[in-house]
């Protein structure tokens, strides 16, 4: 028992950074429409100037510049490559965020050589020990993190005019922008969102206790795990990434524990084919119908 | 490309063999597998708009399929089929394999189908590891059989000369890569030109109207999925043979996994997605590149430590999926359309 519900807080933990990433993920595709393919390349980024910054600044400081830079670089992404070619439609669009992405990995992973740093060094390794049950101290502060962002991003969604202006511009983008909604601007918060969010989420993800593994090509594969929480959820549902965020940790946290490690990583990806087969719009997300 | 022009070209690609050395033969033939991969990825994304990041995948069941079905090995599981037979067999299997995916596949389109289709390649990297006694395991491997047709071997065994050049284990499977790939070639523009590509396109561009002119969605789309699933198994026999091994990744990075699959819609897309010709031409980019870089390293003298041949020619495709969306969403294709056009 007491295995089982280590496993459900590892599990809740490890999913709220994937629900972290999901969101961002889904922000992005609500406002544009675009799947974005460089999400992991963006954690890898903010990773990698954690990493270079805490030697001089200390930890905490190199912890805003790589959350800070990392939705910077997705700001540039979108500034600089995505909104020059307005009117090509999603699926181009797409496919230049995997252009995206394969630059900025090679060139991070390139600096990165054979180290393979761990950079939560606030949280990392210090396990907590609560009624005879060890506990990670960074899955703790991972949900407290995840739960305090997702609160603030769902009452700015629901209350600010910002919220509003994005919500208008996913339901109808050429009323939004007759109402005087500022697509651009819409468009560049919901990256600058986006980014921000994987710096927060790598500094749990290269750490000894979510991977074991520290910052390197493998962050990125863990960071690929947002798409079948995003999926899982719904594309277009912000709730849908936080339930689907949630049930791919679990999915992981249990079939490491019950089946293999090796196989863990295939699990959440099989459960996201479950999910599209039986629903294939995710579990929020809207269904798409066509009218003849 | 005019009638006339596929004379001189197919006689250089024959001569070949006869002027260069191996690891230049060595080199062309990894852009074969390429372009044969790429044409049944550029099948499946361009012509029928449906994005796959499967593509690592069903080369690992292609290069699986045919280890198993020609092998000869005690501890391992091996059939020990005749190598042509094997072959058939394998590109049979991956395009079942595809077929198998058509649940999703044709319950999601798009980008969506993009996004599910990496499960594959994860699943891919488990089963690869698992089925140690199909795949020989991450350690060891398991060699494939040598490719025999009609009792002739594909290797250094036995002396054919040519021309006062000796053929051996190269030469001769450069040959057979090229029948392979003009194979492919021929069929994928005969699909693209008659009914079957048409209703691909019709899919592509609207998958109701295309319902409305009697055209089965999910029917097509499980077919464009099995024949672009067929040419990555083809591919990957391809790899097996070049590599002379099967050896399953030990991460997703490997030669079956998530770059792979990257690399190959790499090509599709520079090539101009939907573009045959294109594809092969995308082939030469991303695959030519890192061997081209690779025999020429010393010589240019700017790899050192981290800089090799593979990350450099990574930033080109890379850098040029980026040019391609932006400035010519026709890629390659489009380019040689307009000098055609400039020049007539």
């Amino acid at each position: 028992m007491t295995t089982f519900l280590q496993l459900m807080l590892n599990g809740l933990g490890k999913g709220a950074v994937f629900a972290l990433l999901a969101l961002g993920f889904v922000v992005i595709f609500k406002a544009t429409e675009v799947v974005n393919f460089a999400h992991g390349s963006l954690v890898l980024f903010g990773g990698y100037l954690v990493l270079v910054t805490k030697d001089t600044v200390g930890w905490a400081a190199a912890a805003v510049i790589g959350i800070v830079s990392a939705g910077l670089l997705a700001l540039a992404v979108e500034r600089l490559l995505l909104a020059r070619s307005r009117h090509a439609d999603p699926f181009s669009l797409a496919l230049l965020t995997i252009g995206v992405d394969v630059i900025i990995t090679e060139e991070v992973v390139r600096r990165l050589g054979v180290s393979l740093p761990f950079i939560g060094d606030a949280w990392d390794a210090k396990p907590l020990q609560f009624a005879g049950v060890t506990l990670f101290r960074t899955h703790l502060v991972a949900l407290g993190v995840a739960a305090v962002l997702i609160t603030a991003f769902f009452l700015a969604f629901r209350y600010t005019t910002w919220g509003i202006a994005l919500r208008a511009q996913a339901e109808n983008p050429e009323a939004a922008a007759l109402v005087g909604i500022r697509r651009s601007r819409v468009t560049a918060s919901a990256w600058l969102i986006a980014g921000l969010l994987a710096g927060v989420a790598v500094l749990f993800i290269a750490t000894q206790d979510f991977s074991g593994a520290g910052l390197s090509r493998g962050t990125h594969s863990i960071a690929l795990a947002a798409f079948p929480a995003a999926i899982i959820g719904g594309l277009d549902s912000t709730a849908g990434a936080i339930v689907g965020g949630l049930a791919v940790g679990l999915v992981d946290a249990l079939s490491t524990e019950y089946i293999s490690f090796a196989f863990a990583k295939s699990a959440v990806f099989l459960v996201m084919l479950v999910v599209l087969v039986v629903r294939p719009a995710g579990l929020f997300g809207t269904r798409e119908t066509t009218r003849v | 490309m005019s009638k006339l022009l596929w004379i001189p070209v197919a006689v250089v690609l024959l001569a070949l063999p006869l002027y260069l050395d191996a690891s230049w033969l060595k080199a062309g033939q990894y852009m074969m597998i390429g372009a044969v991969g790429a044409i049944g990825l550029t099948l499946l994304s361009g012509q029928a708009g449906q994005l796959s990041l499967a593509h690592g995948f069903f080369l690992l069941v292609g290069a699986t399929s045919y280890s198993v079905l020609s092998g000869t090995d005690d501890d391992l599981v091996g059939l020990g089929l005749n190598p042509l037979l094997a072959l058939i067999g394998a590109v049979a299997i991956s395009a079942l394999a595809g077929v198998a995916f058509a649940p999703v596949a044709g319950r999601v389109r798009g980008i969506y189908l993009g996004v599910a289709s990496l499960a594959l390649v994860f699943l891919g990297l488990y089963l690869g590891q698992a089925a140690g006694s199909l795949t020989g395991g991450t350690s060891t491997g398991r060699a494939p059989a040598t490719f025999e047709l009609f009792g002739f071997s594909f290797s250094n065994e036995g002396t054919l000369i040519v021309a006062g050049v000796p053929l051996r284990g190269t030469e001769r499977l450069w040959y057979l890569f090229l029948i392979l790939l003009a194979l492919s070639y021929w069929l994928a523009k005969g699909a693209v030109g008659t009914r079957i590509g048409r209703s691909w396109r019709a899919v592509r561009d609207n998958e109701a109207a295309a319902t409305a002119m009697g055209v089965d969605v999910r029917r097509t789309k499980a077919g464009v999925f099995a024949v672009s699933s067929a040419y990555a198994g083809l591919a990957g026999v391809m790899i097996v043979l070049w590599f002379d091994i099967l050896k399953p990744d030990e991460n997703e990075f490997g030669t079956y996994g998530i770059n792979t699959s990257i690399a190959f819609l790499a090509m599709a897309i520079i090539g101009g997605l939907g573009s045959i010709p294109g594809a092969v031409a995308g082939a030469v980019v991303v695959y030519g590149l890192p061997q081209l870089l690779t025999l020429y390293s010393t010589d240019l003298g700017w790899f050192t430590g981290s800089v090799t041949p593979v990350l450099v020619s990574s930033f080109v495709y890379g850098a040029a999926i980026v040019l391609v969306v932006l400035f010519e969403p026709g890629g390659l294709a489009a380019i040689g359309r307009r000098i055609k056009e400039l020049r007539s």
